[in-house]
This record gives structure tokens, C-alpha cells and sequence, in this order.
């Protein structure tokens, strides 16, 4: 089991790279009265097709050839359904991929969120070649880092630059602290 | 909240610095291992440490890439560093403080860190 549903989130994130997606979205929403969070993953990847989709939660099943297991998207659905939560994905060839998990928060099972902002960082400086869209939502409060905004602003100043590097960790942190005030 | 005016200023700063991308071919390129297996055992906060103290030293000759499985899982999370001209040395079971030393003592320093590699390991 990967600890926290943050590292999750880098690992299922990372699928979406192997699959060729051009813009990764990433939500992440905590509804505080009802002690749920979701969490959604959507790409424009080469996507799977029903027989590949149904085997994908299988952790004996994976698209590589160089070994047997892959257990990446089961240990998402594990961690959400331990919490009493649902997992789901849908897929389409040549269109993309989608996968949401809800975890109840309350339930002595539910892993937390851990360090979201390491993930979406070393996503981000990481792939500089694809975009990524991440929302955190609390209650009715969100905030959103957008690289094809940040893209358009750089220009052709590379997201690993030292500043750039310096205000993205800012940029989430900051904005991750008001959005759960 | 925090926008993206900043980075105005930060384009400003950059323009005219050409070839300022570090992943020009004469540097050297440290790879961290991102599958599951790296994630799992502690590639995130390996491969964070690194960019940031790629970026703190202003190391413009060090490229920090990713990877994926590379069939070791039991080693990971796993680093490797190629530098132009010399053998790939492969790291086992980082840190983010075993991943400065490596950077420190071989990538800055030219000696590899003989304790950490995959070659002091008994297969």
C-alpha cells in the first residue's frame, strides 16, 4: 500500500504520462460537513479498451511486458473502499482515462491525504512537455494551478528554473492554507 | 490568494539568459525511479530534495529526470547518475539526505559514494 492518497495520486498520475496524455487534471475536493473527500484523475491519454479497462484493477494485470503485476490503480481502490468510500474509472481508446475515489475521513481506515503539494510539484517541474490542471476544493473555497496560464506567462523559462521552482511551492502552499482556513 | 503575477517578473529576470534549461547534453543527469515501487518506498521527498538542491546551488549542468520501474523494486527507491564520458553508477535505497551526499560527493566532488551502490548490495 502506498501511505498516503497523495502518493497515490503521483502514482496513478504517472499511468496517465505513460499513456501519452498531452493534460493530466487533477481534483481534489473535501467536503468538511460530510467528512468525504473525492478525488478525480482525468487524461487525454491513448485510454484502454473494456477488456483492458476490466483488468485493471486486477494487481496481477499490467500493460508493461517486463513484468507481471502492476498494483498502482488496485491500491487506490483498496484505500478508498477501506474507508468506505467508492472507486471508479472509465476509460475510451484514443480518448482518455478518468478515475475517482471517494474516501470517508471519519473512517478509521482512511489514510490521509499527505503532502498533495510534493506531488503536484514534482508532477509539474517534472513533465515539462504535458500540462497539468490541479483544483483543491474545501467546502465551498478553491483554488486552481493551471501550467498551461503559467506556460503562457514564461514563455520559454523552464519550470525546474530556481525562482520558478521557488514560487510553484509557494504559489500551493499559500494557496492550500487559504482555501482550508 | 497567491496569483501568477510573480512570474512576470521572473520571465523579466530570465530574458536574454539563453541556454539557461539545464538539460544541455555535456551536463550530468541524475534519474530518479517514479513507478510504484519508488513511490511506495520514498522517491517523492529523493526526487524533490534533488531539484531543490539542484536549484539552491544553481547547478546548471545537473538535469534531475525521472524514470519507471526498472525491475530492482526491492532497492528502491533507486537514483542513477550518468555523467558524460563515465559508466552509470546506480544508487540503492535513498534518502533525501543519502541523495545530497551523492550529489555533494559524486556529482559535485567526482567520487562515488561506494556505500550506497547497487555493487556493494549482494544480489
Amino acid at each position: 500500500m502506498l501511505p498516503e492518497i497523495s502518493l497515490n495520486v503521483l502514482d496513478i498520475a504517472q499511468n496517465s504520462i505513460k499513456a501519452g496524455a498531452k493534460l493530466v487534471e487533477i481534483e481534489v475536493s473535501r467536503m468538511r460537513q460530510d467528512k468525504t473527500m473525492t478525488l478525480s484523475i482525468n487524461d487525454d491519454g491513448c485510454g484502454m479498451d473494456a477488456e483492458q479497462l476490466e483488468r485493471v484493477i486486477d494487481p496481477f494485470f499490467t500493460s508493461r511486458t517486463t513484468r507481471k503485476i502492476g498494483l498502482g490503480v488496485p491500491f487506490l481502490k483498496q484505500a478508498a473502499e477501506a474507508s468506505g468510500g467508492s472507486f471508479r474509472i472509465t476509460s475510451e481508446v484514443n480518448k482518455g482515462t478518468q478515475v475517482f475515489a471517494t474516501f470517508h475521513t471519519d473512517h478509521i481506515d482512511c489514510m490521509p491525504l499527505g503532502d498533495i503539494n510534493s506531488t503536484i510539484f514534482s508532477l509539474v517541474t517534472m513533465n515539462e512537455d504535458l500540462d497539468f490542471v490541479y483544483t483543491y476544493r474545501v467546502d465551498q473555497k478553491e483554488f486552481t494551478l493551471d501550467t498551461r496560464e503559467i506556460r503562457e506567462i514564461l514563455g520559454n523559462v523552464s519550470f525546474q528554473n530556481a525562482d520558478v521552482t521557488a514560487f510553484l511551492r509557494e504559489y500551493l502552499s499559500e494557496n492550500q492554507l487559504e482555501v482550508e482556513q | 490568494m497567491k496569483s501568477l503575477e510573480e512570474l512576470k517578473a521572473i520571465r523579466e529576470k530570465m530574458q536574454g539568459q539563453v541556454g539557461f534549461r539545464s538539460e544541455n547534453e555535456d551536463g550530468t543527469r541524475v534519474v530518479v525511479g517514479m513507478a510504484t515501487c519508488g513511490i511506495a518506498s520514498g522517491a517523492r521527498p529523493v526526487l524533490n530534495e534533488l531539484v531543490k538542491q539542484v536549484n539552491d546551488r544553481k547547478l546548471t549542468d545537473v538535469a534531475v529526470t525521472q524514470t519507471g520501474c526498472i525491475g530492482l523494486c526491492q532497492y528502491e527507491p533507486i537514483v542513477e547518475v550518468y555523467k558524460p564520458g563515465e559508466e552509470k553508477v546506480t544508487y540503492v535505497k535513498m534518502t533525501a539526505d543519502k541523495a545530497v551526499e551523492v550529489l555533494e560527493k559524486h556529482v559535485l566532488g567526482g567520487t562515488v559514494v561506494e556505500d550506497y551502490t547497487l555493487n556493494k548490495i549482494k544480489l
